[in-house]
């Protein structure tokens, strides 16, 4: 299965990205290499290999439900492109998705 | 005409309390200062890692046991994308195909019989933040000028049940919903305040003809924030879908929401591109799987739930007394006076009346149940006192059986001959067939007696002399 440039493009605009016609064909490229290094481990047979998810042989990692204090008001906004009050600022927005 | 039978699904999110967030040690707590409750976990700062709340994961397993649910062996966290600013990651860390319960089912118990409501899956999953839409004309989100984000919520434990689409009337989700909802306060999980937005459903409706087979298209239903609003609009919906294909239409599959004033379901502007959530498992969380011991405890903990409650109460109060009892939170109060020896129809009276609003000190159940067997024996002031009292401090039944009313007819007949007399103009209506004028004469009697006349006595007298 090859990388087109439709999914290029599509995964551009879920990313909310603008890509210059350079960036599109150059990616491409870059993905459909990807694609086939990864797509080496298809050449195992690996029908009796569950699918991994994380590479630690670990279980039932948790934390107690014991609070710790939260980020000082100036550090939450430290990076803030823009703040009103003690809000982020953000362009107008339409539905949520949640 | 054809018969056409509803088919609901629901989709429900619950906010869990849990005194931290699911996957950082902020405060979970509602209504505080905005952003005062983030760090970099909630916050996505670059290199920030998740840890799963060991209670939240309970939890969800606690409601999955009660909803009827399998445990999984093995879960997993998946990320879920969607480029939105309350949602600082770009994807939610929710679960996908392994989730933590599945293939439950909730029998909601009802006069006209049982009905059992299919649980598809119950999984553990992040909320996202609230967002503020600022300015704009009319204040709706199209015209908002620009948005603010409040991080407190994002990134709290939020349980999503899906149940199968078992539901086929809005009436019956009503039920279902109310007693979910009862069933969730009591595991003690969240507080799921609809008005609050601690629980929030959501309804897949469709129709059918009666007896089809199969499913036909369905609609998304949102925006509902109460129990009356999610029946109203999955009826409007409903009306709408069989209107559409009376008349040759074709239901199209869309999200709609509820419009409360206008009683009428609404086209959410639709997505420029398909929802494409690009799902694959959280790298930076490792599978959750449910210890044997753990499940075991949880089970053996699960109280009684408010159904089996409800079915056993019905026997005794009747079945919409049973429900009401139950979901009101008054269940307590009348059994606290039955088990002083009261009978449970007044029990049951008793605790959706006088004492909807007053909480009795459990010590009081004996005085209460004194005064309230006598209750006819005394006057109403010193009764609804001693109701208000009960919540305060130690209640005295014989100072409040003390204010007897007075119910001796020659006590009572001269001042009931005196008010009469004094009316001739509303004799002689009475008697003309204004027979709503008895109130009247029964208010100057008791005025008379400063309230401490028998109400059933000054009636009766009255009728005799008026007759």
């Amino acid at each position: 299965m090859a990388i087109t440039r439709d999914d290029v493009l599509h995964v551009a605009a879920l990313a909310r990205l603008e890509l210059t016609e350079d960036e599109i064909s150059r990616l491409e490229v870059q993905l459909n290499d990807i694609l086939e290094a990864v797509g080496k481990v298809s050449e195992l047979d690996l029908s009796d290999v569950p699918p991994t998810s994380h590479p630690l042989d670990v279980v039932n990692a948790f934390r107690p439900d014991e609070s710790r204090p939260s980020l000082p008001l100036d550090d939450v906004f430290a990076n803030a492109p823009q703040r009103d009050g003690d809000h982020f600022r953000v362009p107008p927005t339409g539905e949520t998705a949640a | 005409m054809a018969e056409w039978e509803p088919v609901v699904g629901l989709e429900i999110h619950v906010q869990l309390k849990t005194r931290t967030k699911m996957f950082c040690r902020c405060a979970n707590a509602y209504a505080t200062e905005p952003n005062t409750q983030t760090c970099p976990v909630c916050l996505a700062f670059p290199g920030a890692l998740p840890t799963p709340n060991e209670t939240a994961i309970e939890w969800t397993l606690k409601l999955g046991l009660a909803l009827g649910c399998e445990i999984a062996p093995r879960a997993l966290f998946h990320r879920k994308h969607y480029p939105y600013p309350d949602l600082p990651k770009g994807y939610q860390i929710s679960q996908y195909d392994e989730p933590l319960c599945v293939n439950g089912s909730f029998v909601v118990p009802g006069d006209d019989g049982d009905f059992e409501v299919g649980i598809v899956r119950a999984h553990l999953e992040e909320d996202a933040a609230k967002t503020i839409h600022v300015g704009g004309a009319t204040g709706r989100i199209v015209g908002a000028a620009h948005s603010n984000i409040d991080f407190n919520r994002g990134g709290t434990p939020l349980v999503e049940i899906v149940t199968r689409p078992d539901i086929h009337s809005a009436e019956q989700a009503r039920r279902f919903l109310q007693l979910l909802r009862q069933t969730i306060v009591e595991l003690g999980i969240s507080d799921a305040e609809m008005e609050k937005g601690q629980l929030r459903a959501d309804a897949n409706v469709s129709v059918r003809e009666q007896g089809e087979a199969g499913y036909r298209t369905r609609t998304e239903l949102k925006n509902m924030n109460s129990f009356s609003h999610i029946a109203r609009g999955i009826d409007a919906e409903v009306r709408r879908q069989v209107a559409t294909w009376e008349v040759g239409g074709e239901v199209v599959q869309q999200t709609l929401d509820y419009e409360v004033k206008s009683d009428t379901v609404t086209p959410r502007r639709r997505k420029e591109e398909a929802d494409d959530y690009r799902y694959f498992p959280e790298p930076d969380l490792v599978p959750v799987e449910p210890a044997a011991e753990v499940i075991e405890r949880l089970r053996a903990d699960l109280p009684e739930l408010p159904g089996t409650r409800i079915r056993v109460l019905a026997a005794d109060v009747g079945f919409d007394h049973a429900v009401d009892l139950v979901t009101t939170g008054n269940e307590h109060k009348a059994r606290l006076l039955v088990e002083h020896g009261l009978d449970w129809p007044t029990a049951a009276n008793v605790a959706m009346n006088q004492l909807a609003a007053i909480d009795p000190l459990p010590e009081n159940g004996p005085a209460l149940v004194a005064i309230i067997e006598q209750r006819d024996a005394i006057t109403r002031e010193a009764l609804t006192a001693s109701f208000a009292d009960s919540a305060v401090g130690p209640l005295d039944a014989d100072a409040v059986l003390a204010h007897h009313v007075v119910a001796d007819t020659s006590e009572l007949e001269p001042l009931v001959d005196r008010v009469l007399a004094d009316s001739p103009g509303q004799v002689a209506a009475f008697r003309g067939g204004k027979q709503g004028l008895l109130g009247y004469f029964v208010g100057q009697v008791m005025k008379e007696t400063q309230g401490k006349a028998d109400p059933k006595v000054v009636n009766e007298l009255l009728r005799t002399k008026l007759g």
